[in-house]
């Protein structure tokens, strides 16, 4: 059945709603207005103005209050939506210092279950402060789960997974995926279906390099790879991380052990990136020495993304990009 | 000798709240009451003064807040109200962790980066938890928002409670204070927002760091309540009515003026921007502890007897816990990484 991501997203948070009367969904215009995005259509309809709740402006007073809620015991599950995450750094300290260091820093005695969810990563024609990704940045702090969904499979089954999670998740969407559609399975379109947490995904087997992304990156490294195959017989292994942390290095190994070439692919900058972070697994595991060629990334440009759709489009990373890296490592 | 007595204290000035429909003016203290908040208040002293001195040893690292001065705050809110309330508070956290129900011990354990300490030894002077008691917070004025949330999650849950989220004068002007203001009012949560006015915001006075100082008025649209932050009975009253005031009405804001005796961490020796005559001054006419002894020997809740042999035992309970808590090891090792995520990965 082919499926809009907005639409996957939607269906995970209203199956949750259902099971669990803790969950309820707070953000800047996710009620009346169906979410500025349109992910929440609907709810407000089903679940009513005490569980989809209209926010004012202002994400460090509503974040927070998330938090505290969560806190709080008692069941209560909030999903604070974060119009894009470009806003969620005026909340950025009630995600780092107050949900994600509580459950250690009160030697597991106060738990913090609950997502931040939202478009993230570079959007079309919006300029520099609503066009960047934040991966890097919450994946490194310790105490967060970070998701960074692909495809309506992924926004589906790995929604629901970061709603029945008992940890804060940050829980990455991207905005141009919104509007496109994916064909999902039946299996996973039961409401029973839920994504593993911390466990990557194989898109498509291959030989001979590996390239490792997440999100939108990863429809890029597809396309690439579609390219390399039908143009230069290369046969590229596409890993969706899905889950950045835990990031899954057994799967990053095992595909490098496998193809002895890695391209790492993501929009965000390249100053420690996640492309640094899962080079530097390869590195220090003993997949280094099964590598024949030293290890690339492809990332967005590193400066603030400019206006001006000719620039905009050499800032971000095109299928090119990837190629041009594969051909260049395999000495093509 | 009497049972009970009847208090009378300072009125409270109302911010938006008639006249006559504001906290009363006294309240009865039964003879019970009378040993009960005069020990934990003693004990709260006490222990603040054992953690000054082994901070000095260097027994205890880091930040270190004491709340030597403010007891009758915590003291005063806690009993007006149930176990099932919540409370948050900033970065000076030792009474409240106490009166919430963790043992001196386990607070002192916990200063001096033991297994027995109630975060074992994960968080310190400024990170301590209890059932329903959320720390012990350190970067100021975070808290109050985090508050506002579990007044929602009081009222979601239909739990029946409320919460209080307590903030000192010097976070009174951070930015996020205001936006839980503004979502608890529209949202009606039963939250009560506590400034405790110990009148300087680190070493910045409240003339000098607020352009109103009048921090029951601060949310204009809320009403609030001026309270004798150094009268455990005030306080206790204030807090009571303030419970029922939020359950009905929506959030409210207090401000108990009160005073620090200690500087602002163990760092500062609180004489830069204050006379060591203020402080002595404060000691002398507004001390928290001493003018609530006199009151219940004069109203005959305790003799002068019995306060002494609660402060022999006051003091014998704090020497035995920081023995204790000394005797501890420190956490073990194996488990630095435990508690990172729920469930482990």
């Amino acid at each position: 059945k082919q499926v809009f991501v907005r639409d996957a997203l939607n269906m995970a948070m209203d199956e949750e709603m259902e099971r669990d009367e803790g969950v309820v969904l707070i953000g800047e215009e996710v009620a009346q207005y169906d979410g500025a995005y349109k992910v929440s259509r609907g709810l407000l309809g089903k679940y009513g103005e005490n569980r989809v709740i209209d926010t004012p402006i202002t994400e460090m007073g509503f974040a927070g209050m998330a938090v505290g809620a969560a806190f709080g015991g008692r069941g209560m599950k909030p999903i604070c939506e974060f119009m894009t995450f470009n806003f969620s750094m005026q909340a950025i300290d009630q995600v780092v210092n107050s949900a994600a260091k509580t459950l250690y820093m009160s030697a597991g005695r106060c738990e913090c279950p609950m997502v931040f969810r939202g478009p993230n990563g570079a959007a079309l024609g919006v300029a520099a402060q609503h066009s960047q990704c934040f991966a890097a940045w919450y994946s490194s702090v310790p105490g967060l789960v970070v998701m960074a969904p692909y495809s309506s499979e992924d926004c589906k089954a790995m929604l629901k997974a970061a709603i029945r999670d008992p940890n804060p998740v940050v829980f990455l969407e991207n905005e141009i995926l919104y509007g496109r559609a994916f064909e999902v399975s039946d299996e996973v379109m039961d409401k029973n279906y839920v994504a593993e947490v911390g466990k990557a995904k194989i898109e498509k087997e291959g030989s001979d390099v590996s390239i490792i992304s997440f999100g939108y990156g990863v429809g890029i490294s597809l396309e690439a790879a579609e390219v390399l195959q039908q143009q230069h017989g290369i046969n590229c292994e596409v890993v969706n991380l899905r889950t950045l942390r835990p990031l899954d290095t057994e799967a990053i190994i095992k595909s490098v052990k496998k193809t002895n070439h890695l391209v790492t692919v993501e929009t965000g900058w390249p100053q420690c990136g996640i492309g640094a972070e899962i080079i530097t697994t390869v590195m220090e595991s003993d997949a280094f020495d099964y590598l024949d060629a030293p290890c690339n990334r492809v990332t967005g440009a590193d400066l603030p993304m400019p206006y001006a759709k000719n620039m905009e489009d050499e800032a971000n990373i095109k299928a090119s990009d990837i190629i041009t890296s594969v051909l260049k490592m395999k000495n093509l | 000798f009497a049972s009970s007595a009847s208090f009378d204290f300072n009125p409270c000035i109302l911010h938006d709240i008639a006249a006559d429909a504001g906290p009363p003016t006294s309240g009865t203290v039964t003879a019970e009451e009378a040993v009960k908040y005069y020990t934990q208040m003693q004990t709260i002293r006490r222990m603040e003064l054992k953690a000054d001195q082994l901070y000095k040893q260097k027994v205890i690292r880091g930040f270190c807040h004491l709340y030597d001065g403010q007891e009758a705050c915590c003291v005063g809110m806690e009993n007006a109200i149930e176990v099932t309330d919540d409370v948050i508070t900033s970065y000076r956290a030792h009474g409240w962790t106490y009166v919430r129900g963790i043992p001196v011990k386990e607070v002192l354990a916990e200063l001096f980066g033991r297994d027995l300490g109630c975060s074992r030894g994960r968080g310190g002077s400024m990170h301590m938890y209890a059932d329903n008691f959320f720390g012990g917070n350190g970067i100021v004025g975070a808290q109050v928002p985090l508050g506002a949330g579990l007044a929602w999650n009081q009222k979601y849950t239909k739990n029946n409670g409320i919460s209080i989220s307590i903030y000192g004068d010097g976070a009174a002007s951070q930015g996020q204070i205001f936006e839980a203001y503004n979502l608890s009012k529209l949202w009606k949560l039963p939250a009560i927002f506590v400034c405790e006015n110990n009148q300087y915001g680190m070493g910045t006075s409240v003339d000098r760091h607020s352009a109103s100082t009048e921090f029951y008025k601060r949310a204009g649209y809320i009403p609030g309540i001026l309270v004798d932050g150094m009268d455990v009975v005030a306080v206790r009253e204030a807090t009571k009515w303030a419970k029922e005031f939020v359950l009905k009405n929506g959030p409210l804001l207090i401000e108990l003026k009160t005073y620090r005796y200690h500087g602002h961490s163990m760092s500062d020796p609180g004489t830069s921007y204050r006379s060591r005559d203020e402080v002595q001054a404060m000691k002398k006419t507004g001390d928290p502890i001493t003018g609530f002894r006199k009151r219940c020997i004069d109203a005959g809740l305790m003799t002068a007897d019995q306060v002494k042999s609660i402060d022999k035992e006051v003091k014998k309970i704090i020497e035995a816990e920081t023995g204790e808590a000394l005797s501890s090891p420190e956490p073990p090792m194996e488990s630095i990484a435990h508690n990172i995520v729920k469930g482990g990965f």
